[in-house]
């Protein structure tokens, strides 16, 4: 196979006349892609924590409420989910609040939506590594936590929540792997991450496999950049006599 | 917004069988040739040979850490190329489906050997030994004593993954490809029907997916009391 490899094409000014070079596209896909995941996790592990507590109280309401979210997000492909999100959602919103949304700077819409999607798919997977937690530990704990006069709420935020998360750093990291992976789709909707500058350069460079390895490269590096950080979580928050794994 | 098109999601049903059969060809490709390149290097990562365990690993891990939208998109870049110059595919072949075929069997082979590694790990020892003591071969310990045994154990996380790789077939959207989903896109586009088609094809992924996974819990629920 011959192929006329040219690195240097890279550091070409993009031929839009944006004042930006096509290394420069890929860093700003790869701002983009950060930002969505950091983003899209925080709405994740919300969402998650808050259905997968959800699960696990006492009352029949609020149990089925997190039981409907996982069982209708987890079963829905993910790319459906970015399309329903874009371009059903804000038809079925009342007019106004549409018409609102419509006004947002385009690529900003593209951002939100790709944070919802993501967020509440993710959240959905998070909510059931959060329930096991919860169901895992010992129902005593709970017991004693209400026995020393605390309310549900308190010993949930002070005795359950902090043992449970420490136990499942294992399985949020590996969540928080996937979620930069799935960013990855957010490109069907027209954000502009790593996955859809990598398909922008071949239309304007023709040099698909330089942008193609120095995009699944910097989806590594992203990769590797989240890993230290959960290590840097689990370092700071780990408690001597608490399992940590 | 008028009243939900019914109508046009019948009119549309060839199309959307057409891009049904696309969806089946390739989790039905990701999960066979998924399942027997698992099974190779789940049994590669766990024979006492260095070199060979590495291989697997490197393997398993490269294509674990690629977002899949990379993925097809190089496929559809290289095997295209390699396709043609080795199996002689004449031109009129649909390479997109060809390529997400081969996309879909290698990355589900990285994902189905971790399970299937994790099988072989969570049996006894001992049992290695035995067959080996009874004069079997290692290819023959494998084939009839512990891979049987790790599959066995492994059935409803393997299910659950071919669940996984159903849903994850929609992603074909990114090279072009006229799967279930994006027929059903294309289709609501073009009549003006975005909308319902969107949220029937979401509809018929939940109800399949939902089924599947009732059904690998019940399946479960009786291994374990057997």
């Amino acid at each position: 196979m011959t192929y006329d490899w040219n690195w240097a094409v890279l550091l070409q000014p993009v031929a839009t006349g944006e004042g930006t070079t096509y290394l420069g596209w890929l860093i700003d896909g790869f701002i983009v892609t950060t930002e969505l995941t950091l983003v899209g996790w925080v709405v994740a592990l919300g969402l998650g924590t808050t259905f997968g507590v959800m699960r696990t109280l006492p009352g029949r309401i609020p149990r089925s409420i997190g039981t409907a979210y996982v069982t209708i997000f987890r079963n829905v492909p993910l790319i459906v989910q970015f399309f329903i999100w874009y371009y059903v959602v804000p038809q079925l919103l009342p007019t106004a609040l549409g018409d609102a949304i419509k006004d947002i700077r385009p690529l900003l819409q593209f951002f939100l939506f790709s944070v919802l999607a993501l967020g509440v798919y993710t959240g959905s997977r998070l909510c059931e590594q959060i329930r096991a937690g919860i169901q895992a530990l010992r129902q005593d704990q709970v017991n004693a936590g209400l026995a020393m006069g605390l309310t549900l709420g308190q010993t949930y935020r002070y005795i359950v929540l902090p043992q449970v998360f420490r136990r499942i750093l294992g399985p949020i990291t590996s969540e928080f792997l996937i979620i930069s992976k799935n960013s990855a789709i957010a490109s069907t909707i027209g954000l502009l991450g790593l996955s859809a500058q990598a398909v922008r350069l071949v239309e304007y460079t023709a040099h698909s496999y330089e942008s193609f390895i120095l995009v699944t490269l910097a989806y590594f590096f992203l990769n590797g950049l989240m890993l230290l950080l959960m290590r840097a979580i689990r370092r700071y928050t780990a408690r001597p006599g608490l399992m940590g794994e | 917004m008028s009243i939900f098109d019914l109508h046009s999601i019948f009119e549309a049903r060839e199309v959307l069988l057409e891009g049904a059969a696309v969806t089946i060809k390739i989790a039905g490709a990701g999960i066979l040739c998924g399942l027997m390149l698992g099974t190779f290097l789940a049994v590669l990562s766990v024979v006492k040979s260095r070199p060979l365990n590495a291989v697997a690993r490197v393997y398993i891990s490269v294509f674990r850490s690629i977002p899949l939208v990379m993925l097809l998109l190089w496929f559809f870049l290289i095997v295209p190329h390699l396709l043609i110059a080795i199996f002689d595919i004449p031109p009129t072949t649909d390479i997109r489906l060809v390529s997400a075929m081969v996309a879909y069997s290698m990355l589900e082979g990285a994902f189905f050997a971790e399970i299937i590694r994790a099988g072989i790990l969570g049996l006894p020892p001992g049992q290695f030994n035995a067959a080996q003591s009874l004069g079997m071969t290692q290819l023959q310990s494998f084939r009839y004593v512990i891979l049987p045994q790790a599959f066995k154990a492994m059935v409803p996380i393997l299910l659950t993954q071919a669940i996984v790789i159903f849903q994850d077939t929609s992603v074909v959207f990114v090279i072009a490809l006229g799967d279930f989903f994006n027929n059903a896109f294309k289709i609501g586009q073009r009549n003006g029907a975005l909308i319902e088609m969107l949220l029937f094809a979401g509809l018929v992924y939940w109800i399949i997916c939902t089924t599947a996974s009732v059904l690998v819990k019940l399946l479960e629920k009786r291994t374990r009391r057997a």
